[in-house]
């Protein structure tokens, strides 16, 4: 019964802080949905850790007939399963405390209870995803969740660039969805039915069916499982279907931190997983994911070096490691897949909010080129920060301690060259030099904002904010305010004692609201790792914990543990080799990365402006749609069906020049109705005859 | 319920309701029609509370034939005709209250119109005999062209002239088709006696063009949508709700009742042309909607795109199929309507149809920038609206009929969401663009009730379309009982998988 408390109080919130809206006021809109979430992680949470002891066990929970169509049937129901379990800690987790950030965040927007109603209605849609026991119902939260966050990233409507991005992100999952629905189609046809578990029953038998499509004869297993593979590339933002996620940064950043880190994109890793007895069919098919996968990790984190605006270093971060867990996935470790899912949700929700935390401190400022220094001004959100980075990084000693990233990320690099396959050393190799990537691009952020001389005086928003305070003015006139709770006062002793770079502005540290999460999700990035790798990854914990709800190998998990010495240590050795880079570009030789620039410009550009792919896919679908449209309206409709259907019936008549004068003078009304009626009259007469 | 004729109380509280419109005043036709069609919605909700789902086949069955006459005065319904009539029966008082205030001229003629129609419209779905069938289906178009032609925007006679120039070509076939018919069964116009003919193989193609040319043309298929665009933006609110509600779903209807049980073997060979036009209409209209600058154009072209999603489901020859061709006529009749209606909310305010002028209505008007959210959500298939039910179950019987059906059509899922979206977007997001736009006040008391009363029930049939589908599952069972021999065959013919390899079965039980 629980569960279906954790599902729907979200729900509930959303509803009252939605309809109610202003009559209820931000208080209490916040209150409900705050609220609700905490319900909801407090009940989560027994429900994981029986899972973890052994004492609870896979159950279903009936909650309403929907579609029943011949042999389709199709049932709103909750099951919990541990791999379900894992989720809801995960999302109610984070969504809750990212409700109690927003109440920092945002106090001083004007839709609050908008606001707190949308992230509530997410958190509903995405918990009805994750306790999905078909295929349909898994598509009602996949569409829910993509509906919230197109509500969320256009939150500030009047912004054009927040509607396109809002835009861009529905359409792209759409396209995804295109395969999805391909896929559960094609899988109701071959199964008879949309049932996951009585699926995952049968995939195996099916193993080596052929099927027709398109005309030609495919591999049944193959086809359905890159079909729903490319619902989930959209979702979770794998190379090809990946350009809506960082222009999804134009959201609140507390947004960015659930929706865009934390939970929604994670959707299509936990449909692989969900799903991995069916994938496990297909050779063809784990290849497929595991290439995609390796592919998106290297892809993002070279973006991910050269990007200047601190969202999007994190955005882009966090598409390269979702394609770790594909890639995890492609290659059979599940467990890790999964594993790295749940580290990665709190050390990528904590550097979010901590980014957040950080553009709250400087004004709305998002480019990292005006931060500098901070790491005295804000030093809480350092710290946090700080512990975001390590985890992510995956600093640790083998058998001491080791942050989050140390076990997931290092677990899922081991598996790839535990795999033994060709294909599986490429995705080791794409890991470990993504591993380097990672480290420098994160400790670059760290440097580049927290270290160094500042350089705040040159940002227009700052310089927005010391000319707001100079003149006494409100935030009247900045509609789309974050909030700042920072001291905006000049120093009153006069420019010529202002520090350096600072132009007098003084960064604040957040309120509590937004550092008790902080503090929490650091809790979690530095010890998540070490407290459940026992269950997640290791051979025999994993077994007994997974129960068969995800396809867990323990014969990978053995073979993991008997790698070289050398493959191990890689990752960590890589690590330290980006911080050194980091290091030298950013605190030694800070003329570095102007000189990378003018030698390899083009480089440069191609890796700045994300490899040309919106470029390409302007060129090749949005303009060419937008032209095509016109031709078959002008040319097609008016051109060619009115001018030869209608248009050219009057001409054709002789008496079309008299047609015409009489319509226009009104007598079609008599025509009409004279027709009509002499048509029934002919048929009464035809009949009576 | 023996010897009550409701359906003929259905049909007669219009018809007097309209004659005494023409015999009131403005505001005494306005709350005559009304008060008629909310009690023809209180006889509806009866009629739909007495039927019995799973009973006989023809219900409330009534059978008048004087002797002279050369057709019979025959009524019944079946689970689909009945949620249809109720389709009709729900949206009427609805645009009774759209026409409120926006129609000021003439307003008992404008009334006693509508009501008129609503006799015609619900006469379709109750009629038993072939050619009451088609006075009712040809009639109810008469006051569809005076309302466009009279009540309707500045080009409305080219409008109305289209409109009429289309539908008599495609009656006209018809109406040969269905003489033939009844000289075949020697005078016979009993529907379902012809249900149960078996015509020749060779007839029934030229039977099943004739008929297809007017059910073609009222649906609308690809590329004899050229009227609706037109007619939609030159016909009053109220008109362009019912067109699209109702009067569309005549051809979806006519295919379901006609088309498909009485000529099974020449839809089975013509299904190959369905499906073609069907194609071309999901991508060709849906990107020409994409460049309308029109509102009612825009969603005028969504729905020849979303009625192609009725006629694929209807020849994919089976239970999804047909169940979500007669879910989307259903939902489209809903959503497609409350989306004309939130045109017209705006349209009453500026009188402009142009997407441009206006922009950030989500600041001055939430109410109705959160409902109109909701039907563009349903327009564009979300779970848990009304349109993904439909639009799912006849995508999966498509998928089960032909692959390159169903990959063709799902297309029409992103470009639906970008015309949408974007549609959206320009209207209610953005900034304010225009002054008068920004100054416009929220939903007034009577347009939240009819916006609001649609939205619940486009919830409830997405999240319990059961209630739907459950009157209509056994008419369906007998349609298909009556096709699928028939049917053509997939192109999908899955075959049986081995059994998995013993290694892999070893790890797996691991």
């Amino acid at each position: 019964m629980n569960v279906v408390l954790i599902v729907f109080l979200p729900l509930l919130a959303a509803i009252v802080a939605g309809l109610g809206n202003r009559m209820l006021g931000n208080t209490a809109a916040k209150l409900v949905t705050t609220g609700a979430l905490f319900a909801s992680l407090a009940l989560s949470w027994p429900i994981f850790l029986g899972f973890l002891a052994g004492t609870q066990h896979s159950q279903l929970y009936p909650v309403l007939h929907w579609i029943h169509s011949g042999d389709l049937d199709v049932d709103w129901a909750l099951r919990v399963d541990s791999l379900t379990a894992v989720m809801l800690v995960v999302v109610t987790t984070v969504s809750a405390l990212v409700h109690l950030y927003s109440w920092g965040y945002m106090a001083e927007d004007d839709s609050q209870p908008r606001f707190f109603a949308y992230l509530s209605l997410f958190t509903f849609a995405m918990l009805m995803l994750v306790t999905a026991d078909n295929l349909v119902q898994m598509f009602f939260g996949w569409e829910g969740v993509g509906l919230a966050s197109y509500l969320l990233i256009g939150f500030w409507y009047h912004k054009p660039s927040a509607n396109a991005a809002a835009m861009k992100a529905f359409i792209v999952n759409r396209v995804g969805d295109f395969g999805f629905s391909l896929g559960i189609f094609g899988t109701f046809l071959v199964f008879g039915t949309v049932s996951i578990p009585a699926i995952l029953h049968a995939a195996p038998g099916m193993a080596g069916s052929t099927i027709g499509f398109l005309g030609h004869r495919v591999d049944t297993m193959t086809l359905l499982c890159i079909l729903l593979f490319i619902g989930a590339c959209g979702k979770s933002a794998q190379l090809g279907l990946h350009t809506w996620l960082p222009d999804a940064m134009e959201g609140p950043t507390p947004v960015s931190a659930l929706i865009h880190a934390a939970t929604m994109v994670t959707a299509g890793v936990f449909m692989v997983c969900r799903l991995s007895p069916m994938f496990e069919t297909s050779a063809t098919a784990t290849a497929v994911v595991t290439f995609v996968g390796a592919a998106t990790a290297l892809f993002a984190a070279t973006v991910g070096t050269v990007q200047n605006d601190i969202k999007r270093v994190i955005a882009y971060s966090t598409c390269s490691q979702l394609g770790y867990m594909f890639f995890a996935a492609g290659v059979g470790a599940y467990g890790a897949a999964m594993f790295h899912l749940f580290t990665h949700a709190f050390f990528k929700a904590l550097l979010f909010l901590g980014a957040g935390s950080v553009i709250h401190a400087m004004h709305h400022e998002q480019d990292m080129r005006f931060y500098g220094g901070l790491r005295k001004e804000i030093p809480l959100t350092f710290w946090a920060m700080m512990a975001g980075t390590l985890a992510i990084t995956g600093v640790g000693v083998e058998g001491v301690f080791g942050f989050a990233g140390f076990y997931s990320k290092d677990a899922i690099i081991e598996a790839a060259y535990a795999k033994g396959t060709t294909l599986g050393g490429f995705a080791f190799a794409v890991g470990v030099f993504a591993a380097l990537l990672t480290s420098f691009y994160s400790w670059r952020l760290m440097f580049l904002t927290f270290w160094g001389k500042p350089r705040w005086a040159a940002s227009e928003h700052i310089q927005h904010a010391l000319h707001e305070a100079h003149h006494g003015h409100g935030h009247d006139d900045h509609p789309d305010a974050e909030d700042a709770g920072h001291d905006t006062r000049p120093h009153e002793a006069g420019a010529e004692q202002v520090p350096a770079g600072t132009g007098g502005y003084h960064p604040h540290e957040s309120p509590w609201t937004m550092l008790v999460p902080l503090g929490l999700l650091s809790v979690g990035a530095v010890l998540a790792g070490m407290a459940f790798a026992r269950w997640f990854i290791h051979p025999e914990g994993a077994l007994h914990f997974w129960a068969g709800s995800v396809a867990f190998s323990a014969h990978l998990a053995e073979r993991m543990e008997e790698l070289p010495l050398i493959v191990k240590l890689a990752p960590g050795i890589v690590m330290v080799i980006g911080f050194l880079i980091a290091l030298q570009a950013y605190i030694r030789r800070t003329d570095w990365p102007k000189r990378f620039v003018d030698q390899y410009g083009l480089l440069y550009a191609f890796l700045l402006n994300k490899w040309y792919f919106d470029e390409l896919y302007d060129a090749v679908f949005v303009r060419p749609a937008v032209r095509l449209g016109r031709f078959f309206w002008k040319r097609g409709d008016e051109g060619t069906i009115d001018r030869f259907g209608p248009d050219g019936a009057a001409a054709a008549v002789q008496v079309g020049n008299v047609l015409t004068a009489r319509l226009q003078s009104g007598y079609l009304y008599t025509y009409a109705l004279v027709m009509l009626l002499g048509l029934a009259a002919a048929a009464t007469w035809a009949m009576a005859r | 319920m023996t010897g009550f004729p409701i359906l003929s109380i259905l049909l007669a509280v219009p018809v007097i309701g309209a004659i005494a419109c023409l015999f009131a005043s403005a505001n005494g036709a306005r709350w005559i029609a009304l008060a008629a069609t909310l009690l023809d919605l209180a006889l509806g909700i009866l009629l739909w509370s007495q039927y019995q789902v799973g009973g006989p086949q023809w219900q409330f069955q009534e059978l008048w034939r004087p002797d002279y006459a050369p057709f019979a005065w025959a009524l019944g319904i079946d689970g689909i005709a009945l949620m249809l009539t109720m389709l009709s029966l729900f949206l009427m008082p609805i645009c009774i209250l759209a026409s409120w205030t926006a129609i000021e001229k003439r307003v008992p003629e404008y009334m006693a119109a509508f009501l008129a129609m609503e006799t015609m419209m619900i006469g379709v779905f109750m009629a038993q005999d072939l050619f009451l069938f088609y006075i009712f289906f040809e009639a109810g178009l008469i006051p569809m062209f005076l309302i466009i032609g009279i009540w309707g925007g500045a080009e409305r006679i080219y409008a109305s002239y289209k409109f009429f120039l289309y539908t008599l070509l495609g009656s006209v076939l018809m109406l040969v088709a269905m003489l033939w018919m009844t000289g075949f069964t020697h005078g016979d116009t009993y529907i379902p006696k012809l249900l149960a003919t078996d015509f020749p193989k060779q007839a029934q193609t030229w039977l099943w063009l004739a008929f297809f040319a007017s059910f073609a043309v009222k649906m609308p298929m690809w590329p004899v949508h050229t009227w609706l665009p037109d007619a939609h933006v030159q016909a009053p609110t109220a008109g362009s709700v019912i067109l699209a509600g109702v009067l569309l779903k005549l051809g979806g209807y006519g295919f379901v009742r006609f088309s498909l049980p009485m000529f099974p073997d020449a839809s089975a060979q013509l299904a190959w042309l369905i499906y073609g036009l069907s194609l071309v209409a999901i991508v060709y209209t849906s990107l020409v909607a994409l460049v309308q600058r029109d509102m009612k154009k825009l969603i005028a072209y969504s729905s020849v795109a979303h009625m192609a999603f009725v006629t694929i489901g209807i020849f994919a020859f089976n239970r999804q199929g047909l169940d979500g061709a007669l879910i989307v006529m259903l939902s489209h009749g809903l959503v497609s309507g409350a989306l004309f209606l939130c045109v017209g909310v705006i349209y009453d305010r500026l009188h402009t149809r142009e997407i441009d002028r206006y922009g950030g209505l989500s600041n001055n008007m939430p109410a109705y920038a959160l409902l109109f959210m909701l039907f563009t959500m349903a327009s564009v298939g979300l779970p848990g609206t009304a349109g993904f039910v439909g639009e799912f179950l006849s995508l999966t019987g498509a998928y089960r009929a032909s692959t390159w059906l169903a990959f063709g059509a799902t297309t029409g899922i992103i470009l639906g969401a970008a015309y949408m979206l974007w549609l959206y977007w320009r209207v209610a997001f953005g900034t304010s663009r225009n002054a008068d736009a920004a100054a416009m006040p929220d939903l007034n008391g009577r347009e939240l009730v009819s916006l609001g009363a649609i939205a619940a029930a486009v919830l409830w049939m997405g999240i319990y379309p059961e209630s739907f589908l459950a009157p209509m599952r056994k008419d369906v069972g007998a349609l298909l009982a009556r096709v699928t021999p028939s049917a053509p065959p997939s192109d999908s013919r899955p075959t049986p998988g081995h059994a998995p390899a013993p290694h892999a079965a070893a790890e797996g039980a691991h």
